[in-house]
């Protein structure tokens, strides 16, 4: 996806015609030639110039591609295309390059004056676009991820496809995880649709857009219920929603006497004022069902609202029914109450927002399943087994132990004698001098003697001083000095680590280098056992790299105070022997081709 | 915290001028009322962990449990009896001194608190046994030379017994014998036990164990359980090693239990380190600095060759370790039905990667 090359006309603002001629666009550059060649039109834009791009919604009536330079400034050249596939295709591969061009200036690094080398030419792989920004996403989202692709991909040592096969997990995780999430109904429709007043005229004008249309059958089931019975049979769609903008407008102006004269007039409006029935049955149902086992005592704690300068004492004596009307007082709690149900219950519709018919048919499908779904023979089943379950007194049962083997060990000796010999061995000991001297003893000369020892300090007595001051002294030095020591710090708290005590410079040093290490190593070892002269080089620019690290390494462990070195020297150590052993391996598999090549090597290059 | 502060003071029975004898106080702690209502919570002991320390008494009272290691062997090899090196530890420090470091240690204990206890538990080749418990009456007064020779009495009963229960051979190799701190340790445990249950009222108690003799590869697992145990009740377990190596069982019961591990490398001085690093009691070591060892080796031995490993093979059933794979667990007999990955087989694979 190098370059397109596309046929386009170019306009300078929306309205023109446009000149018609071919666009070809490259990573680099955008070039447009008009077809007429005495028409002065040409173009020749540099790629970064471009810092944004818009295009018109697919099924409008032209299919635009409008590249911008500046946000500010304006300036931008916009082309038609014929076709929206032609557009499309354009406009997905400007994207790609923007999208590149920002990933590489969010590196900390100073912008490379060439782009980033199109890996992916090399091995010729056609990633698609939707893969590219998927990477740059990444890349960056994960500043370690981006530093190691930086330094690798494009320091040369890895090639793009390398480095992305080992994260392929990344990949697809990304890409799941984005198409499960639902979203749900938007809060604004309680307070935004609002009617736009004319000053002039005594017009109010309502917009309702399908995805409010949807809203409002999820929330308010009477309006659904009268939508599905009056249209079309008894009154057009657009008469419908009128009644029901009129009735929320006077909702809204809380006037209830005209509420109710309104109501009384028109059958149909009244609907829409009255309480919503369908809800309330609902609500009822719903509180038949609450589980009995329910410990409302778990909640008491978190009851803040009862607590004195809390919460907002609900009068009831002020709210007055108004029996004579039936006209519903929705406050705002209720609707956001609502609303809230509504959106934890889920959308449950996955039809296109088109005919308010088919969107009103399919919500009712829906509604319909669920609720057979729910029979109450089968719920109340279910209850009384949760009340049985939860109200079981332990003591009168038996206990519930579950069928277990016994443990049977087949050479008890030898498993008991095992792990004491090698705990041993793994100690060493620190005192050199003393070796295990084994003599050989008497048994009733070694109890004559003990008991003898016992007699002395019978007889004796205890010392005074019980101690010698020197020795004392020297005791406590010795602690204190032990106790002083860094070295005595390393254990004691479990959280804390060395790391924490290092610089921080020297600590992500460290820490890129062994994220960079095991990057170079999982490669190397990949690769053997060197098959064709693709691995053979591959291995020969790892080996490079990882020598760089070597170097980088002890640079490191040089560099650091000398109270750390000790601690810095030993957690450099593993990575030293992990490079280590690569490079011994390495130099045993150069050994041995190198013997055997005297006869053919077998298809690669020494 | 205020509140805690006025309680100690309130039971505290030092001042009192009616009761002199430390163990008469102990029977009877004087509570005073308290000014608050404490919550059911504080007085309720769990039953699993009896050991949540109990607010209404002092924090710094502690039972020290100590292990006193007397093998023979051990002690008897320092005395120049075959052919020692001098730098045997029993031969700078023979039994006699021992004891001279470790009665004024335990004198010094009680002496820190008068609600303080400590028993001692001597650690045989045969058996072992209870040597000391100051809070037990005695037919004497609480007076401090009586404490040492009622110690040196009982030992030299212990020490008779445990050479009359001796079934060995006649003579044995000194490195190779072992006294038995799993016995030990387990009369220890009973004896904390049994303190808890006494009621809400108790000392803090840890186990001290002075330990000369190697370890046993026999008493493996029963050790373990005895400090699984420590650290289920809450005990901690220090350990001064005054043996020959270090002791492999003690390095992890400390670790384990939160307790002290020592090896101390000055002898003559013991008795300076039992005081300043084994005397304080649980709620001072919050504040002080002591000596851990440098790092313990956890390391699992395999079961089939008996090296260490860092990664290997479990089996499912028993958890025993082997370094490479097995088709049937040696320990349990259990058959492993999965054949793992062959690390052969891997270079055989046809690369996935594009070549050129």
């Amino acid at each position: 996806m190098a370059v397109i090359n596309m046929a386009a006309k170019y306009k300078t603002t929306v309205k023109e015609p446009g000149i018609p001629g071919v666009l070809k666009m490259s990573e680099e550059k955008i070039i447009f030639i008009p077809n007429d060649p005495r028409s002065a039109m040409k173009l020749n834009v540099d790629f970064r110039s471009i810092k944004g791009h818009k295009f018109s919604k697919d099924g409008s009536k032209q299919a635009l591609l409008n590249l911008t330079q500046d946000s500010e400034k304006g300036g931008g050249y916009i082309f038609e295309f014929d076709k929206f596939s032609d557009r499309n295709v354009c406009r997905d591969f400007v994207g790609k390059v923007l999208g590149k061009f920002q990933a590489m200036m969010s590196s900390k690094q100073n912008e490379q004056p060439v782009p980033e080398k199109p890996a992916a030419t090399m091995h010729g792989e056609q990633l698609s676009t939707t893969e590219m920004e998927h990477r740059m996403k990444l890349l960056r989202e994960d500043s370690e991820l981006q530093k190691l692709h930086k330094q690798f991909v494009i320091g040369g040592v890895l090639t793009e496809s390398e480095f992305w096969a080992t994260r392929k997990s990344l990949l697809d995780d990304d890409a799941q995880r984005t198409s499960k999430q639902q979203a749900g109904f938007k809060s604004a429709m309680l307070a935004d649709v609002r009617p736009s007043t004319d000053g002039r005229t005594n017009k109010v004008t309502f917009s309702l857009t399908p995805e409010i249309i949807h809203q409002i059958f999820a929330e308010k089931p009477a309006v659904h219920w009268a939508f599905l019975n009056f249209v079309p049979s008894k009154m057009t769609e657009k008469d419908f929603w009128t009644k029901y903008c009129r009735a929320e407008y006077l909702h809204r102006t809380k006037n209830s006497v005209v509420a109710a004269a309104e109501a009384a007039e028109d059958e149909e409006l009244a609907v829409f004022l009255k309480n919503d029935d369908i809800l309330a049955n609902e609500a009822r149902r719903k509180i038949r069902r609450v589980d009995p086992t329910l410990d409302m005592e778990a909640d008491l704690g978190d009851d803040y609202i009862h607590l004195p300068d809390h919460g907002i004492l609900r009068d009831g004596s002020k709210e007055t029914v108004d029996a004579e009307n039936d006209i519903a007082r929705r406050t705002l709690s209720q609707d956001l109450n609502r609303h809230a149900a509504v959106v934890l219950e889920g959308r449950a519709l996955d039809v296109e927002l088109g005919d308010t018919r088919t969107v009103a048919e399919a919500l009712a499908r829906s509604k319909q399943e669920s609720s057979a779904e729910t029979s109450d023979e089968k719920t109340n089943q279910e209850r009384l087994k949760r009340v049985s379950r939860m109200t079981e007194i332990e003591d009168l049962q038996a206990p519930h132990s579950l069928p277990y083997a016994p443990l049977c060990i087949k050479d008890p000796r030898e498993y008991f004698d095992s792990q004491q010999a090698n705990a041993l061995k793994a100690l060493g000991d620190t005192d050199a001098r003393i070796k295990p001297i084994d003599c050989s003893l008497s048994t009733e000369e070694a109890y004559i003697y003990l008991m003898e020892q016992i007699s002395e300090v019978k007889v004796r007595g205890l010392n005074n001083p019980v101690v010698q001051p020197e020795a004392a002294l020297k005791v406590l030095n010795g602690l204190n000095q032990y106790l002083s020591s860094t070295k005595y710090h390393l254990g004691k708290n479990p959280q804390e680590s060395v790391l924490d005590r290092l610089p921080n410079r020297t600590k992500d040093e460290l820490m890129h280098h062994w994220t960079s290490i095991q990057e170079l190593l999982r490669h190397f070892w990949s690769s053997y056992p060197i098959t064709t002269t693709y691995l053979y080089n591959k291995v020969l620019r790892l080996k490079d790299a990882m020598t760089q690290i070597y170097h980088k390494l002890q640079e490191t462990k040089e560099s650091v105070q000398s109270d750390f070195r000790h601690q810095v020297s030993r957690l450099v150590q593993p990575m030293l022997q992990a490079l280590d052993a690569a490079f011994a391996h390495y130099d045993t598999e150069q050994q041995k081709q190198y013997n055997k090549g005297v006869s053919k090597p077998n298809g690669f290059v020494q | 915290m205020a509140f805690q502060d006025t309680q100690k003071r309130g039971i505290g029975p030092g001042l009192d001028s009616n009761s002199h004898s430390r163990k008469e106080n102990r029977l009877t702690p004087r509570l005073t009322p308290l000014p608050l209502p404490l919550p059911q919570s504080f007085l309720r002991l769990s039953p699993a962990m009896n050991s949540a320390p109990s607010k209404l008494y002092s924090d710094d009272v502690s039972l020290v449990v100590v292990l006193l290691d007397t093998n023979p062997f051990f002690w008897a090899a320092g005395a120049g009896g075959g052919n020692t090196s001098p730098h045997h530890p029993a031969a700078t420090l023979p039994f006699a001194k021992f004891l001279n470091h470790v009665i004024p240690f335990l004198n010094s204990v009680l002496l820190l608190n008068q609600l303080n206890q400590v028993v001692l538990i001597a650690t045989g080749v045969n058996s072992c046994g209870y040597i000391y418990d100051s809070a037990g009456g005695g037919s004497h007064g609480g007076n401090v030379p009586a404490v040492c020779s009622e110690i040196l009495r009982r030992l030299e009963e212990f020490v008779a017994k445990d050479r009359r229960l001796g079934k060995g051979p006649d003579r044995v190799v000194v490195g190779g014998v072992s006294s038995l701190l799993s016995g030990s340790l387990s009369l220890a445990l009973c004896y904390i036990q049994r303190v808890f249950r006494s009621g809400a009222l108790h000392p803090q108690p840890r186990i001290l164990c002075l330990q000369a003799s190697p370890d046993g590869p026999e008493q493996y697992v029963a050790v373990m359980n005895a400090i699984f145990s420590a650290q289920r009740s809450m005990v901690p377990i220090d350990s001064c090693v005054i043996g020959v190596q270090h002791s492999a069982f003690l390095q992890q019961a400390s670790y384990i239990t939160g307790g002290v591990y020592l090896k101390p490398q000055q002898l003559d001085g013991l008795f300076q380190y039992l005081a300043a690093v084994f005397a304080t009691d649980l709620q001072s070591r919050n504040f002080l600095q002591l000596p851990k060892p440098a790092g313990v080796d956890f390391r699992a031995s395999c079961f089939c060759h008996k090296k260490t490993i860092d990664m290997g093979y479990v089996c499912s059933v028993c958890l025993s370790i082997f370094c490479k794979h097995h088709k049937k667990c040696s320990t349990c007999g259990s058959e492993f039905n999965q054949s793992p990955p062959d690390a052969s087989a891997t270079s055989d694979r046809k690369r996935k990667v594009s070549e050129v």
